[in-house]
């Protein structure tokens, strides 16, 4: 029997910046995860279907395009309409300090602004999963 | 377990997701649920896709699915990609070719990690197909690691072989060599707008044509090789895609549904049924075997063979005997000294 951590790694929206999720997925990777990773432009819908088909045990979005604010409750409600709201997400990328009590308010774990040290992330998965 | 087996067969596609991790983790559950959903199974077609990394794979199961969508009312896609022998971990990144099912609510894709396994697909790949098997899903398209030449596990799973092929990818020698090209029933060589796609298709016609006619020398036609069944009398197709443009998927379609008909006319379908079946029975046997062993002996009693055989005061080969004797698996009445061949071997 194995149980591997499963994480879904995915960019909403329109931007197409997807360095940071690359290295993220990478980190992850290399952290002994098993990294799902979607590719840019998903809608809300697609990544919630994913994080469901998937049955992953955390979700990360990358949002650069500054539409988080929109962006992030619309997966919210989708994840909820599939009755997986239970899963943790986390939020990476240029996110304005103010905005994030804000997120975390709408359910959002936790924020990972640029330079974020990998580890940090791997550390914060380990602890959400508790493994 | 129960209610979450009862739901998933509702339709409940948040219980069937957690189905397949039970049975990919071979947690107690999942065991339990393929117990149950076992005797159901026998109905879909399963379609591998297999080739070389960035011959196209996934591109064209994608297309595949969709098209196949028009014709059955539920698909299911594995997508299998390696575990780093590193880290253990891996990245699995098959479903971003395939947006186009992003959002249909009759295909379900699971992205699987190889696991440590080295042939092409993991452990449970074949558990996972149990699963979406039983729950009535006509069409099963699996799609391996990328492939080199030995990775035929998928053999053991699919009734149908695609083998794709990119162009420029090696001349006759390579598709002569055993091995993946063997248990092709159909090559379909993607990307079959570059330059170099004509020719790659000439030199496959030649070797194909080599292999079938082979084969008929054997005068063994249809019968059971070294756990392969060989495709004896069937043509084995050469297509021309271009998975991105969707050119070429209706001929493949046709290909494939072609080959299931022949499957069937000609008994294969139950020969490879019964391939399947001894393959999973030797799965579990395995499987068993290995944890009744190390439960009835112990993980030290193990520990303790593998430290002889580091400092090279023991061979595997005795040891794995003397370990299966004492267990009571072997007959101790057989253990001779010298006894040099396994003693239950043929």
């Amino acid at each position: 029997m194995e149980k591997k951590i499963r994480v879904l790694i995915a960019k909403p929206g329109l931007d197409g910046h997807d360095r940071g999720a690359k290295v993220i997925a990478r980190a992850l990777r290399d952290a002994g995860m098993e990294v799902i990773y979607t590719g840019l432009r998903q809608t809300p819908a697609a990544v919630a279907e994913a994080a469901l088909q998937e049955d992953v045990d955390v979700i990360g979005l990358s949002i650069l395009s500054g539409a988080h604010m929109a962006l992030v409750p619309r997966v919210l409600e989708e994840m909820k309409q599939r009755g997986i709201a239970e899963v943790p997400v986390f939020v990476g990328g240029i996110i304005p300090p103010d905005d994030i009590p804000e997120l975390k308010a709408m359910g959002v774990v936790e924020v990972f602004g640029p330079g974020t040290n990998t580890q940090t992330v791997v550390d914060f998965i380990h602890k959400v999963v508790g493994a | 377990m129960k209610p979450w087996l009862e739901a998933a067969q509702n339709g409940d596609r948040r219980a069937l997701a957690r189905l397949l991790s039970w049975v990919e983790d071979g947690t107690p559950e999942g065991q339990a649920a393929l117990q149950e959903l076992y005797p159901r199974t026998g109905q879909a077609h399963v379609i591998g896709i297999t080739g070389a990394p960035g011959a196209g794979k996934s591109t064209l199961v994608g297309r595949l699915a969709r098209a196949f969508r028009a014709q059955v009312a539920q698909l299911a896609i594995i997508a299998v990609d390696p575990s780093s022998p590193f880290s253990g971990g891996a990245l699995l990144g098959d479903r971003l070719r395939m947006p186009e099912l992003s959002n249909d609510p009759g295909t379900f894709i699971r992205s699987m990690a190889s696991r440590g396994q080295s042939g092409g697909l993991s452990r449970a790949t074949r558990d996972l197909v149990t699963v979406f098997d039983a729950l009535g899903c006509p069409i099963i398209l699996v799609e391996t690691v990328g492939a080199g030449q030995s990775e035929v596990d998928i053999a053991r799973v699919a009734h149908t072989i695609v083998l794709v092929e990119a162009p420029g990818m090696g001349d006759e020698i390579q598709a002569l060599k055993a091995g993946v090209m063997e248990i092709a029933d159909i090559v379909v060589v993607n990307k079959a707008d570059r330059p170099e796609a004509q020719q790659t298709v000439k030199a496959l016609r030649a070797v194909l044509h080599e292999v079938s006619s082979a084969g008929h020398h054997g005068a063994q036609a249809q019968t059971e090789g070294p756990g392969y069944v060989t495709t004896e009398s069937w043509e084995v197709p050469i297509l021309e895609t271009v998975a991105i443009e969707n050119t070429g998927i209706s001929e493949l379609i046709e290909a494939i549904r072609a080959h299931r008909a022949y499957l069937e006319s000609s008994g294969l379908w139950q020969k490879r049924l019964e391939r399947q079946a001894r393959a999973d029975l030797e799965t579990w046997l395995q499987r068993y075997l290995l944890a009744a062993l190390e439960s009835r002996l112990g993980a030290e009693r193990l520990q303790e063979e593998v430290a002889r055989l580091v400092a090279r005061t023991a061979n595997p080969l005795s040891a794995a005997q003397a370990l299966l004797r004492e267990a009571g698996i072997l007959p101790l009445a057989s253990a001779t000294a010298h006894s040099s061949s396994f003693p239950e071997s043929e």
